[in-house]
């Protein structure tokens, strides 16, 4: 199978392959059988050839049969250990490529969790997606394949031409001439063919996007009755792809008949010349016809030698784009302090609890050994934050904020003013450029990310929810959480009616992200996943804005329920939403430009007023 | 299979021609070892030096031939196979048009896409690339064995051997190594269900901790993977030394037995070497073959789940439909029941009926869930009723075109799609051929017009997938213009001014009433204040008519609808 036989170059060759021959380096009893069944392998086929020769002209031509016995013997069994090696090293090249491929995979996998949420910003999914898909596939079927036959070809070639030397170092002359040739020709092909390869996956991408925008927006296009003009769009897009594709392909087709004829040629004239110098008694008729079969034998293994190159170029350029991924910086998080769930006694002291008491505590290492526990209250502070999500362009300019424990803030403003933000920084997603955010007085570069987030959940408004059962999806709040936890959470948030009456209840399987549900439920969902997370602070990024406004009542007297004492930050665009938060932050270019309740901001008659009264939209 | 024929009519033609280049190139290639036999055995064994290179030269032309005759093969190999893979893709797409959202459903969206895709790659691959060696190594194949019957009848019985135990342990591979591909692909799928599902959801797993929990989850699947695409390909490289095994004991037998018969002299040494290379030649043809078998194994998976969607019946059809037109616009459900999958227990709307007058205002309200979204969709027959009637000035629905009824019908839809392109580009998808006027009149209506200006632009902004470049608020305002733009005789809104402000929304309204008065016209809302001054009212619970009546009647003695109201009237705007 031609994929992409183009020659994509590694940039750096040298360091890919070294990378990629570490994984396989965890395989070297493996590697080294594999070399030294591939050797036995290919010596066995060159020596048998090298034997026919002595067979026919040592016992054929003088008619020894006992000979003639002996020698198929002692070939029969040259050959059989050519056969046995080729299946040994067949077999544990498979094993050890999928083994290596998985390691691969999984590593780069492990590697994905924890890049910080910069890098899905400036990749696109589909990308991340095609280095473990389109990318550990080459590395697949070079490692299956290439490996091997690169070992085979290269020893073979080489065996080869040392016998054609040894036969006829005159005749030889002819077929290294030839040889030369068809790898002028492979390379010069593989150039061309590599500028209509780029065109073609250039059309493919073209495709690939038009037809997942078209399934997308599937519903648009038969309200608009617009299949005919997206047909004709499509077939156009195909109709470049097809001129594309057919050239690239002309190009690779035609590297195997062309080596095949020069192959040819070179062998009549090794024949004809050969035929002349047996005449002249230059050689002898037995020793020209073993000549003649390795001429022949010569150009396959050279072939193959090419094409498998080509195979293991474009799987290090795979492989090097793998790595790079790899080698990009993890999250960091330097964080020593925990959090640990506690139980506080009369006195004031201050315990940590196996179970869930509802009380935590920040577990503070203190000089060289133990701990000072600092009640987790919900004390959020930014001090002159600044943050841009790139170097060029900062959302927040020096932002001062403070959430009292135990209170409801809520944020609003336009898009771009920076709600988003200052949660996501909260949270530790971006790291900020400059000032300082403190959690209960600790810097929060001084938390252990992990328990950061823990202490945090955090409902967004693009719900996603993974294959598997209803129930499944909003245990994924609390591992451990039991059906009626499950239940308890559902009913807090207002879902259990509907989960009711779906198919088969909270087993329903969910499947391509549920998309049979209604965006309304799906945020229902989310919101029961994050109450049955327990959390100590609540996050909603525009949590409730599908959910209609009586239904967010109803949510709302249950979160304020679980949520007692606890602080919780609301972003939304509903005004209604925030109304009856207790500090209300209005926010313009990352700055607050308002800050009270409800009452405090409508009599201050500024931006706040304007939303409410319905004379400014939000963007 | 017989669909497959099907695509490859439309390249009979180059089809034909290639098989002929390479058959003609596989004759010629033949032919040289024949030359290279007389060379040897008449040419030194007489000496005749002129003989020796005239066979030479017969043998490069030949070879000249067949690389001419190779190069024309793989062009017309290339047409072929890309034609016919560009051929499917149309075909698959055009199909998928027809789906109702129960078909596209049944697939998922990262399916099709493959589906349309890699699949089709996968099938272009195998056809450019297996078309040589298809229909080059039978020709070898039995030209080779005819030719070594003919140098010696005795010999040539090794192949009656040698052929049937290749071709039983090939018979074995090939066979054992489909259902194990189609387990390998599957494996595939989990795995990237897996990663796909994981990037989407990248700032959940990381909000909630759940890395070392998505680990585990991946190294389930991965393994699955691991195991079963070794599986597959152990089975697939046994290929390899079963061919060594049969050629080299072919090789031995011949040496053997041809040796014996030189040294009776009933053969000469000349005719045992080229018996020797068509040995070679007929194991290698069948070993070619059995690649070529392998690889069409593999495509037989994708050509499979290609048929899965051509063969997929749209359960929504114009079979029922008469040459009517929609007039006026009226609307009526009698008793309409509806279920996503017909395997559901309960229905997500039912026994629903109302009617709606031409150019009425209907305001639909209800909680979060009660299927208004569904109930709107039902009408341009998105998805079919499961029971009841569904009718337009009288008619039932399915009797008019789904051209037609989706062409009198305009549906802006809760979440909105823009595609890549301008915004002109995306206003026209309403009217192909709308005029500047007519563009602007909408966008007037809609709105549009107070912030076209605003945009780097204007009407010729691109915007990116989905509309990225555009506000919430904006992209709503443009999906209204579009659906004007179709001068539909019934406009519904589903939730699609939730991002503008009261104010605009107001004027939006007011233009509609003005401009476009005999339109009627169906709001899905959650404020009160975008439905409450419509004719007609319906509040829908638990996908239920709850209530029918107008904003005054409802507040008085409804309690949902009162609930919803001051809910919102604390809250004033929403």
């Amino acid at each position: 199978m031609a994929k992409t036989t183009s020659r994509v170059k590694p940039k750096n060759v040298k360091k890919t392959l070294l990378q990629l021959l570490r994984y396989l380096g965890r395989h070297k009893i493996s590697l080294f059988l594999i070399t030294i069944f591939v050797c036995i392998s290919a010596a066995s086929g060159i020596i048998g050839t090298y034997l026919l020769k002595a067979v026919v002209n040592d016992f054929i031509i003088p008619g020894d049969i006992p000979g003639l016995i002996n020698m198929i013997f002692i070939m029969g069994i040259i050959y059989a250990a050519g056969v046995l090696t080729c299946y040994l090293y067949n077999k544990i090249m498979i094993r050890t490529s999928q083994q290596v491929v998985s390691e691969i995979r999984s590593d780069l996998f492990q590697h994905t969790q924890k890049l910080p949420l910069n890098y899905f910003d400036t990749h696109t999914h589909g990308e991340l997606m095609s280095h473990f898909t389109n990318d550990v596939d080459t590395i697949s079927e070079a490692l299956n394949n290439s490996f091997t036959l690169l070992i085979q070809s290269f020893i073979t070639s080489i065996g080869t031409i040392i016998m054609l030397l040894v036969l006829s170092w005159q005749l030889s002359i002819i077929v290294i001439i030839f040889l030369a040739l068809m790898l002028l020709y492979i390379r010069r092909n593989g150039k061309l063919s590599k500028k209509y390869f780029e065109a073609q996956q250039k059309n493919l991408g073209a495709i690939n996007g038009y037809v997942e925008e078209m399934v997308a927006g599937q519903k648009v296009e038969k309200i608009f009755n617009h299949e005919e003009q997206d047909y004709r769009k499509f077939c156009e897009l195909n109709e470049n792809l097809r001129e594309a594709s057919t050239k690239a392909f002309t190009y690779t087709g035609k590297t195997v008949p062309t080596i095949v004829a020069l192959s040819y040629i070179n062998y009549a004239l090794s024949a004809c010349i050969g035929g002349l110098f047996a005449l002249a008694g230059l050689t002898d008729i037995g020793t020209l016809a073993s000549y003649l079969v390795y001429v022949r034998q010569s150009a396959m293994p050279m072939n193959q030698f090419t094409i498998q190159i080509n195979f293991l170029m474009v799987a290090l350029a795979s492989a090097e784009k793998i790595f790079a991924m790899m080698e990009e910086e993890h999250e960091i998080d330097k964080g020593k302090i925990t959090l640990s769930k506690v139980r506080k006694e009369a006195d004031g002291t201050i315990s940590e609890s196996d179970v869930y008491t509802g009380e935590f505590a920040w577990k503070v290492p203190k000089g060289m050994e133990g701990y000072t526990y600092v009640p987790l209250r919900g004390d959020v502070r930014f001090h002159d934050v600044i943050f841009g999500y790139t170097k060029e362009h900062t959302i927040l300019n020096g932002i001062n904020l403070y959430a009292k424990p135990g209170q409801k803030i809520a944020f609003v403003g336009s898009t771009g003013a920076g709600k988003t933000t200052i949660i996501n920084l909260i949270n530790r997603f971006y790291e900020i450029t400059g000032g300082q955010i403190t959690y209960d007085g600790i810097d929060i570069r001084e938390i252990k990310k992990a328990d950061l987030r823990r202490s945090i959940s955090l409902i967004i408004q693009d719900t996603h929810l993974f294959t598997g059962t209803i129930a499944d999806n909003i245990r994924y709040g609390r591992l451990q959480a039991s059906d009626e936890d499950i239940v308890k959470a559902a009913k807090l948030a207002n879902a259990h009616s509907f989960i009711k009456r779906l198919p088969n209840g909270y087993d329903t399987l969910l499947e391509s992200d549920g998309a049979n549900l209604s965006q309304g439920q799906r945020q229902l969902l989310a919101i029961a996943r994050a109450a049955i997370s327990q959390p100590p602070v609540l996050v909603m990024d525009e949590a409730t804005s599908s959910i209609d406004t009586r239904t967010e009542k109803l949510i709302e007297k249950g979160m304020d329920t679980l949520m007692e004492n606890r602080t919780v930050f609301v972003i939304a665009h509903r005004l209604s939403t925030v109304r009856n938060s207790k500090a209300i932050l209005v926010l313009e270019n990352g700055k607050v430009i308002e800050r009270g309740d409800h009452e405090e901001l409508l009599t201050q008659k500024g931006l706040y007023y304007r939303l409410y009264t319905g004379q400014f939209e939000l963007d | 299979m017989k669909k497959f024929l099907a695509y490859v009519k439309d390249y009979k033609k180059e089809m034909i021609l290639a098989i002929i280049c390479i058959e003609a190139e596989t004759a010629f290639e033949l032919i040289i070892p024949m030359i290279m036999a007389d060379i040897i055995d008449v040419g030194i064994a007489n000496e005749d030096r002129s003989f020796i290179l005239l066979k030479g030269l017969q043998m490069v032309v030949c070879a000249v031939i067949s690389l001419f005759l190779g190069n024309l093969c793989a062009r017309f190999t290339a047409i072929c196979g890309n034609g016919i893979g560009a051929s499917i893709r149309a075909a698959e797409f055009q199909k998928m048009q027809t789906y109702s959202f129960s078909n596209t459903d049944k697939f998922s969206t990262p399916s099709l896409v493959t589906r349309l895709t890699s699949d089709v790659t996968t099938i272009q691959n195998s056809i450019t690339n297996g078309i040589r060696p298809g229909f080059r190594s039978p020709v070898m194949l039995l030209v080779a064995i005819y030719l070594s019957f003919k140098i010696n009848g005795a010999l040539a019985v090794v192949f009656l051997i040698a052929s049937p135990i290749l071709g039983i342990v090939l018979f074995f591979i090939v066979k054992n190594v489909r259902p194990l591909y189609t387990k390998m692909q599957g494996a595939v799928d989990y795995v990237n269900r897996i990663i796909q599902e994981n990037l989407a959801a990248i700032r959940v797993v990381k909000a909630y901790v759940r890395e070392d929990y998505e680990i585990t989850k991946f190294e389930e699947v991965n393994q699955n993977l691991k195991n079963n695409s070794e599986k597959a390909f152990s089975l697939a490289v046994l290929n390899m030394p079963a061919f060594q095994f049969v050629m080299y004991g072919t090789i031995l037998s011949i040496l053997w037995f041809g040796g014996n018969l030189v040294i009776i002299g009933n053969m000469k040494v000349g005719s045992l070497t080229s018996f020797l290379s068509y040995v070679l030649q007929v194991l290698n043809s069948l070993m070619m073959f059995s690649n070529v078998f392998l690889l069409f194994t593999r495509s037989l998976t994708s050509w499979k789940r290609i048929t899965e969607v051509l063969e997929e019946e749209p359960t929504i059809t114009d079979d029922l439909a008469k040459e009517i037109e929609i007039k006026s616009g009226s609307i009526s459900f009698e008793h309409v029941f509806f279920k996503y999958k017909e395997t559901a227990q309960e229905y997500v709307l039912s026994d629903i009926s109302f009617d709606i007058k031409p150019g009425q205002t209907i305001g639909i309200i209800g909680p979060t869930g009660s299927a208004k979204s569904t109930l709107v969709q039902l009408i341009p027959r998105l998805y079919e009723a499961t029971s009841g009637n569904i009718s337009i000035d009288g008619h039932p629905i399915y009797e008019f075109t789904q051209k037609h009824l989706r062409d009198s019908i305009a549906m802006v839809l809760q979440k909105n799609t823009l595609f890549s392109g301008t915004v002109r580009e995306n206003l026209l998808w309403g009217k192909e051929d709308a005029t500047m006027e007519e563009i602007e009149r909408a966008c007037r209506i809609a709105c549009v017009d107070e912030f076209i200006d605003r945009l780097d632009n204007g009407y010729d902004t691109e915007l990116g997938q989905g509309g990225v470049n555009v506000s919430g608020g904006q992209k709503q305002r443009l999906c209204i213009a579009r659906a004007i733009l179709k001068a539909p005789k019934v406009l519904i809104l589903d939730d699609s001014t939730s991002a503008v402000d009261t104010a605009t929304e107001a004027k939006i309204k007011e233009g509609l009433a003005k401009e476009l008065p005999g339109m009627t016209k169906i709001i899905v809302a959650q404020r009160i204040t975008s439905i409450m001054d419509a004719d007609q009212i319906l509040i829908l619970d638990d996908g239920k008519i709850n209530a029918v009546g107008t904003h005054k009647t409802l507040l008085k003695d409804n309690e949902i609808y009162q609930d919803i109201y001051y809910s919102q009237q604390q809250g004033g705007n929403l």
